[in-house]
């Protein structure tokens, strides 16, 4: 460029800029400018609440009257509808896990195969139901899964020779009912993830492979499986995660009071023990609980499929 | 034999795909439909395989455009509440983005660490303590209380420093020769290149308050004040008195997003997917 040759002279006109300004725009005070704005509500909505958060675990509160009480919250913690809201979230996050990684890799690979047509269009499709908010969603759920024989669930299972289900009613169908919800709202973003990916594997593989006589089955278990191995983990922690804290798929069937708490999740008894009772060094302590529960299994999780292995190397 | 076979494969595919692409789309189109119907044969048969056509109205719409003056409050507050979200958002995150990628200052690697790590704090942990805050604010039941904390956005700090550090730093230089100031240079030069990845996250800001739930629900108190979720959400009562304007009321708010979606629909994907974003 041109502006190397000649040397950078200071602009004489600007020697009238105070020292005020000179001090804002030299490069070593400029970031701590931009990033200030940001710093200051991070501070104050992020870190001061996750203190305040682990504090309150600790405490009574009280309008206007916070004492410490030591473990006792915790205490508390272990009891039985806390292992019904555990149990009912675990089995939810373990089918949401398998759902959401096995569907959208398989759907990934057959739209990214040269066979198939209106891919663009069946991507669209896919992917539509991301934009419903859970509670729209829920609400269109709720229809179709409602207890007459006439719903479509219904319908479809009477189909079948079933009979009819008060799905919103019975424990298994609860959880079902849920895990449909979110799969269905997800799997078009997760199917774009694992595009992504395949797009990353390269073509000669394949050939490569076909030369030497492997079958389809074999190519997919071969290659791709293993090239898609990252995107896998990724894909699956996430949804794990996600999967601890889910609220609102419980929410929208049942408000926070489902019938012997067959829909509840461990957020949703934070919220009903934190909000609705007012206990809210209760609802801390819970949600203490809740974030190791999450720490520990996504790291059990990334041992065991050797994400840290890869790294260290 | 072999291309009768790759042709084979390639119908099956497509029909596969075709299959599942009804599923996803069924229950939007079966919403749809459903607001063309009177809510009490909703409420009676819930959504059915056999739609009855000869039921057919526009009695929902009329009575939500005529009758409801609660839903348009709803609306109201969800397009204020996410239009600030969005510019709000946009305008803290980009600065620090642009700033982690453009200068190298004093703990601006710890600084980007500490914002990913905060990536993976639940915000279930934060609910609590940040609802005490909010009322020690006298927040509650206000647009700002639903809005401030929605201004911390990691992930689109995570995003716009991946998107700057693509950006040519020579423009900073030649800029500053003409005399620009550092401000000048981010706000009439680099963030107009940064359009993209802004577009971006206002999608992905905006769907989020758009959609958003739980934080509002503790946060808002009185009718109206609610956003579309919540107030949407308040109709759900199985005694389906106010079905007409659940079933309308919710085509309503999710048509608009689906045309956006098909006018920006790069947008929609990168911004989506932005957990995706290596680092």
């Amino acid at each position: 460029m041109n502006t190397v040759t000649n040397p950078v002279t200071p602009v004489p006109d600007r020697k009238k800029q105070n020292k005020f300004v000179r001090f804002l725009n030299s490069k070593k005070v400029v970031p701590f400018v931009f990033i200030s704005p940001f710093v200051l509500s991070l501070l104050l909505f992020t870190v001061y609440p996750a203190i305040q958060g682990v504090m309150m675990s600790f405490q009574s509160v009280l309008p206007g009257q916070v004492e410490f009480i030591g473990m006792s919250n915790y205490e508390r913690v272990f009891n039985p509808t806390f292992y019904r809201a555990v149990s009912n979230t675990t089995i939810y996050v373990i089918l949401t896990v398998l759902i959401l990684t096995i569907i959208p890799m398989v759907l990934a690979v057959i739209l990214n195969s040269k066979h198939v047509r209106f891919r663009n269009i069946f991507r669209a499709s896919l992917f539509i139901p991301a934009l419903t908010s859970t509670i729209v969603g829920g609400m269109i759920f709720r229809f179709m899964f409602s207890e007459q024989d006439s719903a479509v669930a219904n319908q479809f299972i009477g189909f079948f020779g079933f009979d009819s289900v008060k799905w919103m009613f019975s424990p298994w169908a609860a959880i079902l009912l849920m895990v449909l919800l979110a799969s269905w709202r997800w799997i078009g973003v997760n199917i774009l993830y694992f595009l992504a990916a395949l797009q990353n594997v390269p073509d000669e593989m394949y050939e490569a492979a076909q030369i030497d006589g492997a079958t389809r089955m074999q190519r997919f278990r071969f290659i791709t499986m293993p090239m898609l191995k990252p995107i896998i983990v990724f894909v699956s922690t996430i949804t794990i995660i996600n999967g601890f804290r889910m609220f609102e798929e419980s929410y929208v069937f049942w408000a926070v009071g489902s019938p012997g708490n067959i829909g509840l999740s461990i957020a949703a008894y934070i919220y009903q023990q934190g909000i609705q009772q007012n206990d809210m060094g209760f609802g801390a302590a819970l949600g203490v609980v809740l974030m190791l529960i999450i720490f520990v299994i996504s790291i059990i999780y990334l041992i065991a499929t050797g994400t840290f292995k890869k790294e260290g190397r | 034999m072999k291309k009768n076979n790759s042709k084979l494969l390639s119908i099956i595919a497509t029909v596969v795909m075709a299959i599942v692409s009804l599923i996803a789309l069924f229950p939007i189109i079966s919403m749809v439909l459903s607001s063309f119907i009177p809510s009490s044969s909703l409420m009676r048969n819930g959504i059915s395989f056999s739609f009855p056509w000869s039921e057919l109205t526009l009695s929902n719409y009329t009575y939500i455009f005529t009758q409801s003056a609660e839903y348009w409050t709803w609306y109201g507050n969800s397009l204020w509440i996410s239009a600030l979200m969005i510019v709000l958002s946009l305008f803290f995150s980009s600065m620090v983005g642009y700033a982690l990628a453009m200068y190298d200052f004093k703990g601006s690697n710890l600084f980007f660490v500490a914002v990913v790590f905060i990536l993976m704090v639940p915000f279930e942990i934060l609910m609590l303590p940040l609802f005490q805050l909010m009322i020690d604010m006298m927040l509650v039941d206000t647009y700002l209380g639903v809005i401030l904390p929605g201004i911390v956005a990691p992930v689109a700090v995570f995003f716009f420093r991946q998107y700057a550090l693509g950006l040519p730093k020579e423009l900073m230089d030649a800029a500053r020769i003409d005399g620009s100031t550092e401000y000048g240079i981010f706000f009439k030069i680099m963030l107009p290149l940064m359009g993209p990845s802004l577009a971006a996250m206002a999608i992905l800001q905006g769907l989020g308050s758009w959609n958003n739930f739980l934080w509002p629900l503790l946060v808002l108190r009185s009718n109206d004040m609610f956003t579309l979720p919540l107030g949407l959400a308040t109709l759900l009562t199985p005694y389906g008195n106010n079905y007409d304007i659940l079933i309308a009321g919710s085509v309503m708010t999710i048509i608009p997003i689906v045309i956006l979606f098909l006018f920006f629909q790069r947008y929609f994907i990168s911004g989506l997917t932005v957990g995706g974003v290596k680092g």
